[in-house]
């Protein structure tokens, strides 16, 4: 029998495959990729009851397009997304994240746009049927690794999916906080004496505007310039999720998944844990601030958002 | 041996082995690199998700649903290093072709160096590198140190997209674009050769910390032949 398989009629402005990242790769320039909001990625899968690690479509504000091929499914999207089921009779249903859906054959998600956010997660019961690369599905579109040549998908591009046939899963739905939180929570970066005084007021008490300069690789700020007194380039040394780099121009420059593992700008900061999938969904023009936290704080407040995640997957059973 | 021990963030371990840049001080980050690597492999320690050895620094990201900084720090405290060096360092040899569509910077660094371009190529050319590190994008290595006057700043405005296979210089060092990419080193030539292979699960990048690195000049013709 065919494989079924999801035919791409638009591809979206940033679509590819994630999972949890690739690991023990810095040392020879291979960045972690993966799902940049985690909690969302793996929520996608608990509730088609996979494995929480399994492969999935990420896409970001607007997203794909796709014609099911070849079988029947069982998908979900969590975001905050506004997508619609076009039946093969061509009747439109609004979609609703979280929720279970089965498509037949011929049936087509149209995923239109993230809403208050910029990615969000397909993921579909049983996975993907992709090969991994280093352990993970991951694709990075920098150095061409993963699935699809390690590039984002185009028209006409086909993602396989492991099974053809539904089951019959639980239609528990969650309900999701979507709330924006503007503060973010970072722990003092190792260049931190670097910068002036008046730049360390400056950067825990005014505003950082998310600029539209934000992708896989990070996020650029626009904010008040902050000073360096010391150098305003260091030695490259590595770098990892959530580090805050300031360049000559004194803005700065948060790293997300896709980032390059070494850097030469001094570190004011680094996001905490708990923080990533949040800065990550921020959308530009967004207003942010930053405050400061011990590393022990860090790590209880990362306890704590962990806790609550395992609440979300248990509303989930 | 490392002077200084601290958190990054709260899912990594900096450690600080100094501000001097020099293969003697490398040789120690490549040495707690290799260790630990191995210890990671072995799973002699838990929850370590990436190392990154650099200049003089070694950062050590850990899963922090696994371990913390206290943890690992406890563990690098307690390593005992005894050989600094890997022994299995290659020498490689890298073709260059410098003719001026790809050479993209000679008319600033002829400037700048004050020197003509068959000088500049001379003092390139006429010394072997030793490989620092490897990353920025997948493969690209970081290599020193150049001869003293042929030691240039960085472009001001890094070209938003360098070609791929740029071999570049900045202050005391070199590198190869191995992806196109943004940059800012002066550009003095293209190698032909690949440098990273995503296909080798083994050893994907040609140029590894610790491997010795000469360049030797090419002409268009023998670039645009090029096999491997």
């Amino acid at each position: 029998m065919n494989k079924a398989f999801f035919e791409i009629l638009r591809a979206g402005i940033n679509t590819t495959i994630q999972d949890k990242g690739r690991n023990h790769l810095y040392h020879v320039g291979i960045t972690v990729s993966g799902a940049i909001d985690q909690r969302n990625y793996i929520l996608s899968n608990k509730l088609v009851e996979n494995q929480l690690y399994e492969a999935v479509v990420e896409f970001a504000f607007q997203g794909p397009l796709l014609k099911l091929k070849n079988g029947k499914i069982n998908f979900v999207i969590s975001g905050d997304i506004f997508f619609k089921i076009i039946r093969k009779n061509l009747e439109v249903e609004d979609g609703k994240c979280y929720k279970n859906y089965i498509l037949d054959e011929e049936d087509q998600i149209d995923i239109i746009s993230t809403k208050n956010s910029i990615y969000g997660y397909l993921a579909v019961n049983g996975g993907f049927d992709l090969k991994k690369s280093w352990g993970s599905y991951s694709i990075n579109t920098k150095a061409n690794i993963g699935p699809n040549d390690g590039q984002k998908y185009s028209l006409n591009d086909k993602i396989f999916i492991k099974k053809s046939e539904v089951k019959n899963l639980n239609k528990k739905n969650i309900d999701y906080d979507h709330s924006p939180d503007n503060i973010i929570r970072i722990i003092k970066g190792t260049n931190f004496d670097y910068f002036s005084k008046e730049a360390i007021d400056r950067f825990f008490n005014e505003d950082f505007l998310i600029t539209n300069l934000v992708d896989r690789m990070g996020i650029r700020l626009k904010g008040p310039k902050l000073e360096n007194t010391v150098s305003t380039n260091i030695k490259s040394e590595g770098l990892i999720r959530g580090t805050i780099q300031v360049p000559a121009d004194g803005n700065p420059i948060i790293m997300l998944s896709d980032h390059g593992t070494v850097g030469g700008y001094p570190k004011i900061g680094v996001v905490i844990a708990a923080d990533l999938d949040l800065i990550g969904q921020l959308i530009p023009g967004t207003k942010i601030k930053f405050k400061e936290v011990s590393l022990e704080e860090a790590q209880n407040i990362f306890k704590a958002y962990t806790e609550e995640t395992n609440k979300y997957l248990n509303a989930c059973n | 041996m490392i002077k200084n021990i601290s958190n990054l963030g709260d899912t990594a371990v900096y450690c600080d082995f100094g501000s001097e840049v020099n293969e003697t001080i490398n040789a120690k980050v490549i040495g707690y690199f290799n260790h630990i690597s191995k210890l990671t492999k072995e799973k002699q320690v838990e929850g370590i998700t990436n190392l990154t050895p650099s200049y003089n620094k070694l950062i050590i990201s850990f899963d922090l649903t696994v371990t913390n900084y206290k943890k690992i720090k406890n563990f690098i405290e307690g390593l005992i290093i005894q050989k600094e060096i890997k022994n299995n360092n290659q020498k490689i040899k890298i073709p260059v072709c410098c003719d001026d569509e790809y050479g993209l910077d000679f008319i600033r660094l002829i400037k700048k160096l004050n020197m003509d371009k068959d000088k500049i190529l001379q003092l390139y050319f006429n010394k072997e590198y030793f490989c620092y590190m490897t990353g920025f994008i997948a493969g690209m290595p970081f290599l020193g140190d150049l001869n003293e006057n042929i030691r240039c700043d960085r472009l001001e405005t890094p070209r938003v997209k360098m070609p791929k296979g740029s071999v570049g210089i900045t202050e005391q060092f070199a590198n190869i674009y191995t992806f196109e990419s943004p940059g800012g080193w002066n550009i003095i030539g293209n190698t032909p050769k690949r440098i990273f292979d995503s296909k080798n699960l083994h050893q994907p990048a040609l140029i590894n910390p610790g491997d010795r690195v000469s360049f030797y000049e090419i002409t268009k013709e023998e670039y645009l032949n090029w096999h491997e």
